[in-house]
């Protein structure tokens, strides 16, 4: 039998069990489990991505460390346990059983403890200096954003103003205006710097939303232009806002430590803060250059944890990746 | 260039089994070309028709080597003159494309660099490929705008992408296609994104190009009224496989897998009857059911058997055609003539 | 038969210029994109008029001028007797029900964080039909076995679709607020071939069910001539040629018209080896400098001197036998083309710069189904 024939016998055959095979229905399966919103499934992504692992547990880390800083510290950051120990040979004395990491300078205080505790100032700093630079950002970008106009020209002008502004002449003259610098000028003055990042940023994304379909849908379903901007220009713009956070938050505890490093942070050091710590090493970093490198290293790894998170939080919201 | 209509029989391209599987990043393997073949022939227009997702494009991207190394595996041969391209590295690749093999695409903006302008771009494929010297390639450049049909070639040899619209944008990617006078012109739905008149005004270029210079062309589209006018030979895709090859008189005129006819079915014709609605096929490429289990199409199917969700079906010359043409089908349309099936 | 169709929407010279403008801190006006440039037309209840033309030519703005989604810069249109061009406010938010849009792409089209449930509902709370959970719910489930969704897809997200299902959702959420009319803005171009014929289908489906009337824009002759009772060819800004359904195919009248015909592709290698084509020399011109006289003198194969460049033609009602009344076309010389007196000649095309008309181009983009994936 030639192949041909023995096809044709086979299609006959099989056309006897024709109308088995289940329909469908003209617009496709819609599977009954589903419902997974954005970031749900960015979360799925996240959860998997070993960068935002390695990222979110450095944070998590240094979260924790900053909230349970008085159990973990070993000591108090005030005392000056090895004050005996120092001398003109040995200004800064070096690690010892029960102070591994030594004094931090000619006023024997412990350094690991006072690591451990800097840590609390420097997250509340960065935090607090980040959230309300956030605040301010959300409240321009939003109003630029959706009144756009006559509106819209006046704070980006405003904006552009604070953009020009560098961080530590703005310290300065907020410290100057407050009197003294203090750990709450610090974070005015980082806060402020901050403030146009975000505003832009919303803004933007506020402007390509206006103008995306699913505004004009909207629109014209005859939507009230408050929830417009509230429950779909608002939402989709933040995105790119909250990457932009976490990046910040980095940047904002490099910006603390350079203040404070300057002088410009907090002046009593009873409670250590990492920038301040750093300031104050570099009258002995011929010494005991290890006083730099500690509150540097901690700076660094922190920073790095919170970019890495948000490098990955931006890939896992962009849409492009979306499955 | 060719003098003489080369023998039916010699053939430029053959591919054969080829296989391109999407991975890597975490996410479960994908297989986007499933066991490809077709040959081309010199001054041949060959079609390659389906939908997203169809695995025509990806095709395409992988005869060329422009695939993503990364993550990707591709399998079987795509021999171009005695040489298997997918065995060439980059350089070699390189040295291929552009002066054997050229490529236009979709979007012709994103495939001009904008900040250079349409004169050096042309007349570099020339220096590159043809050992030109600068002054002689913008010459021939303006040559080259001028026989695609730009007006006003010495002007537009000074403009830049955005200056040009997007069929004049369309024509100078052709000229940059055309300026070593490659063999084999391979064209990714490259009137898509231009409207019908335009379209019109491309499509008869690249009707001319064939004709003139004998250059055998690889048409990539989703259109079939494209199709109808344009090729040789028509390759239906569907789920990264041939599912049905035929010339396109035999194509059009006797379609045999339900696929074909299901899109002959979906498309409003201009001369067509306005009265009836249009045959529809149901479900979209979400529904498809992995080659592996049975015949992808198989649930989208109005003629699927119960056999068709357990076998795939072969690749295999129609027994009721009186030329090639080769189905993959448990269950095709009844032919013209012959007794329903 | 003799009665009159009602006219549900009549749209009288309306036109959309938007400003070119320069500067940083105070913006000058610099020149004008004439996108929507002096159009007429009624749309009666319960037909289909489809608008055609190609990318840049206006449509879509002039769909969303309708809807007071881009504001007219003149003209009137008259919804059922009510002027909306002048409605403000309130007035304007609450008359919006009656005149809904399906938009060319789905997902864009359809808020990402939103779950179907809250995107149909959206429009019943802006509007006060969703007062009762109860019947709101109900209403929900009708809404989706309308467009052939299970209610399971209620709890869905946008991205969670197929592009042919999310059509679906648009459409559904377009006939949330039971609307009189729906301007349905190139609604299949953005789809599959195969899904194509699927929405096509619905939407005549829906329109007998719910008695709607349509305004179909797209740039696919074929698509528009299937799904419309009558049809109207829009060039740089307005109308060309406006005809019976099939009329228009019988009888094309415009150059213009004549020209998109013949440059459509048909599926049939029989049709298409023998068919002349009538092949436009050059591109659109910028909407921002648009030509005198007729717009589409640079391009016509059968422009006449002097009349064609310098006197802008207007619709009329042409004396050619067999040719109703119904069909009216923008061309001075339409008869005498019809009757061979005038023949076709060379055109020089016209080297067009697109980049005056980036803004409404930006407006009036096609949407093209991109690749899963891009070459680095």
């Amino acid at each position: 039998m030639n192949p041909m024939q023995r096809k044709k016998d086979r299609i006959d055959a099989l056309a006897a069990t024709a109308g088995a095979a289940a329909d469908i229905p003209d617009a496709g399966r819609v599977s009954d489990s589903g419902g997974l919103s954005l970031i749900g499934s960015a979360w799925l992504r996240l959860r998997r991505d070993p960068v935002f692992l390695i990222g979110a547990t450095v944070t998590l880390l240094f979260i924790l460390l900053a909230i349970f800083a008085p159990l973990l510290a070993p000591h108090n950051g005030h005392t000056a346990y090895l004050i005996k120990e120092v001398s003109a040979d040995n200004p800064v004395p070096g690690g010892e059983k029960g102070f591994p990491l030594g004094a931090d300078g000619q006023t024997g205080r412990d350094l690991l403890s006072r690591l451990i505790l800097g840590s609390r100032q420097t997250l509340i700093v960065g935090v607090l200096a980040t959230l309300a630079g956030l605040c301010g950002g959300l409240v321009l970008g939003t109003v630029a954003g959706s009144l756009g106009g006559w509106a819209d020209t006046v704070v980006m002008r405003v904006v552009d103003v604070m953009l020009s502004l560098p961080s530590l002449v703005l310290a300065l003259a907020v410290a100057t205006l407050f009197g003294k610098p203090s750990q709450w000028t610090l974070i005015i003055a980082i806060a402020i710097v901050q403030v146009p990042i975000f505003a832009r940023l919303l803004r933007g994304s506020m402007l390509t939303q206006r103008s995306s379909d699913h505004v004009l849908a909207a629109r014209a379903l005859g939507v009230k232009r408050s929830a417009i901007t509230f429950r779909h220009m608002l939402p989709n713009s933040l995105g790119p806002v909250l990457v932009q956070a976490t990046l910040v938050l980095a940047t904002a505890i490099i910006e603390a430590a350079a203040l404070s490093f300057l002088g410009l942070g907090n002046p009593d050091d009873s409670s250590p803060e990492w920038g301040q710590m750093l300031g104050q090493a570099q009258q002995y970093f011929d010494i005991a250059p290890r006083l730099a490198f500690w509150p540097a290293g901690c700076i660094v790894v922190v920073a790095f944890g919170f970019t890495l998170m948000g490098e990955s939080l931006r890939e896992a919201l962009d849409p492009r990746n979306r499955r | 260039m060719t003098t003489a209509a080369p023998a039916k029989t010699e053939t430029l391209l053959a591919v054969r089994d080829l296989v391109v599987e999407f991975g890597g990043r975490g996410r479960p393997t994908f297989r986007a070309v499933d066991g490809v073949s077709f040959d081309v022939r010199p001054g041949q227009t060959v079609g390659l028709v389906g939908e997203s997702g169809c695995g025509k494009s990806v095709t395409s991207l992988a005869i060329m080597g422009l695939l993503p190394k990364r993550g990707n595996k591709v399998a079987g041969s795509a021999t171009y003159d005695g040489t298997d391209l997918l065995t060439l590295d980059d350089r070699e690749m390189r040295d291929h494309r552009g002066r054997d093999i050229a490529m236009i695409f979709q979007d012709p903006l994103s495939s001009l660099n904008p900040v250079v302008s349409i004169g050096v771009q042309v007349a570099e494929v020339l220096q590159r490929h043809r050992g030109m010297k600068k002054s002689t390639a913008i010459a021939e450049s303006r040559d080259l705008l001028d026989q695609v049909g730009i007006p006003d070639p010495a002007r537009r040899l000074k403009e830049y992408p955005h200056q040009l619209s997007g069929g004049m944008r369309q024509r100078a990617l052709i000229a940059m296609a055309l300026a070593c006078k490659p063999r084999l012109l391979i064209a990714d739905e490259p009137t898509t994104a231009l409207d019908v008149t335009i379209q019109a005004q491309i499509l008869n270029l690249l009707k001319e190009l064939v004709v003139d210079s004998g250059t055998a062309l690889i048409m990539i589209t989703h259109d079939l009224g494209v199709v109808a006018g344009l090729c040789d030979e028509v390759n239906v895709l569907y789920g990264g496989r041939i599912v049905e090859t035929a010339s396109r008189h035999e194509v059009f005129a006797r379609p045999r897998h339900p696929y074909t006819t299901g899109l002959l079915g979906s498309i409003p014709r201009l001369d067509g009857s306005r009265s009836e609605q249009l045959a529809a096929i149901p479900g979209s490429v979400a529904d498809n059911i992995p080659w592996t289990s049975g015949c992808a199409f198989a649930p989208r199917c109005s003629r699927a058997l119960e056999v068709c969700r357990s076998e795939a079906p072969p690749l295999e010359q129609d027994p009721t055609a009186m030329e090639e043409h080769t189905l993959r089908c448990h269950n095709p349309n009844p032919a013209e003539g012959g007794e329903p099936a | 038969m003799t009665t009159e169709p009602e006219v549900l929407l009549d749209v009288e010279g309306v036109e959309v210029h938007f400003p070119i403008k320069r500067g940083v801190f105070f913006d000058k006006t610099v020149g004008y994109v004439y996108a929507v440039d002096g159009m007429t037309l009624q749309i009666h209840r319960g037909e289909t008029y489809g608008l055609v033309g190609e990318s840049g030519c206006g449509k879509s703005t002039f769909g969303r001028a309708l809807l007071r989604l881009e504001e007219p810069t003149a003209g009137s249109v008259t919804f059922g007797g009510v002027d909306v061009s002048t409605l403000k406010g309130e007035a304007l938010r609450t008359t919006r029900r009656h005149m809904q849009m399906v938009f060319q792409d789905p997902l864009s089209s359809l808020d990402p964080r939103q779950t179907v449930e809250s995107l149909l509902l959206e429009g019943m709370q802006a509007h006060g039909l969703a007062k009762d959970k109860k019947a709101a719910g109900a209403r929900l489930r009708e809404l989706l076995a309308a467009v052939g969704l299970p209610a399971a897809a209620l709890r869905k997200y946008p991205h969670e679709f197929s592009g042919g299902q999310r059509q679906r959702i648009g459409i559904a959420r377009a006939l949330s607020v039971d609307p009189q009319l729906i301007v349905a803005d190139e609604p299949v171009s953005a789809l599959d071939v195969s899904v194509q014929a699927q929405v096509i289908n619905l939407l005549e489906d829906v329109q007998e069910k719910f008695g709607l009337t349509y305004l179909v824009i797209a740039h696919d002759l074929a698509v528009v001539r299937h799904i419309s009772d009558r049809v109207g060819v829009m060039y740089l800004g307005s109308l060309v040629e406006e005809a019976d359904s099939d009329d228009l195919y019988a009888t094309p009248l415009h150059p213009y018209t004549r020209a998109l015909m013949s440059a459509v592709p048909i599926p049939d290698p029989l049709v298409e080896d023998r068919r002349e084509q009538i092949i436009l020399a050059g591109d659109l011109p910028s909407p921002a400098n648009p030509p005198s006289g007729c717009r589409f003198h640079t391009r016509c194969p059968w422009r006449q001197e002097e009349r064609c460049d310098t006197e802008r033609p207007q619709l009329r009602v042409v004396e050619i036998d067999g040719v109703p009344a119904s069909h009216r076309v923008a061309c001075h010389f339409a008869e005498q083309i019809q009757s061979g007196e005038i023949q076709r000649h060379e055109v020089d095309p016209v080297a067009i710069d697109p980049s005056a008309a980036t803004d409404v181009e930006a407006a009036d983009a096609e949407v093209v189904p991109t690749q899963t994936f891009t070459v680095p």
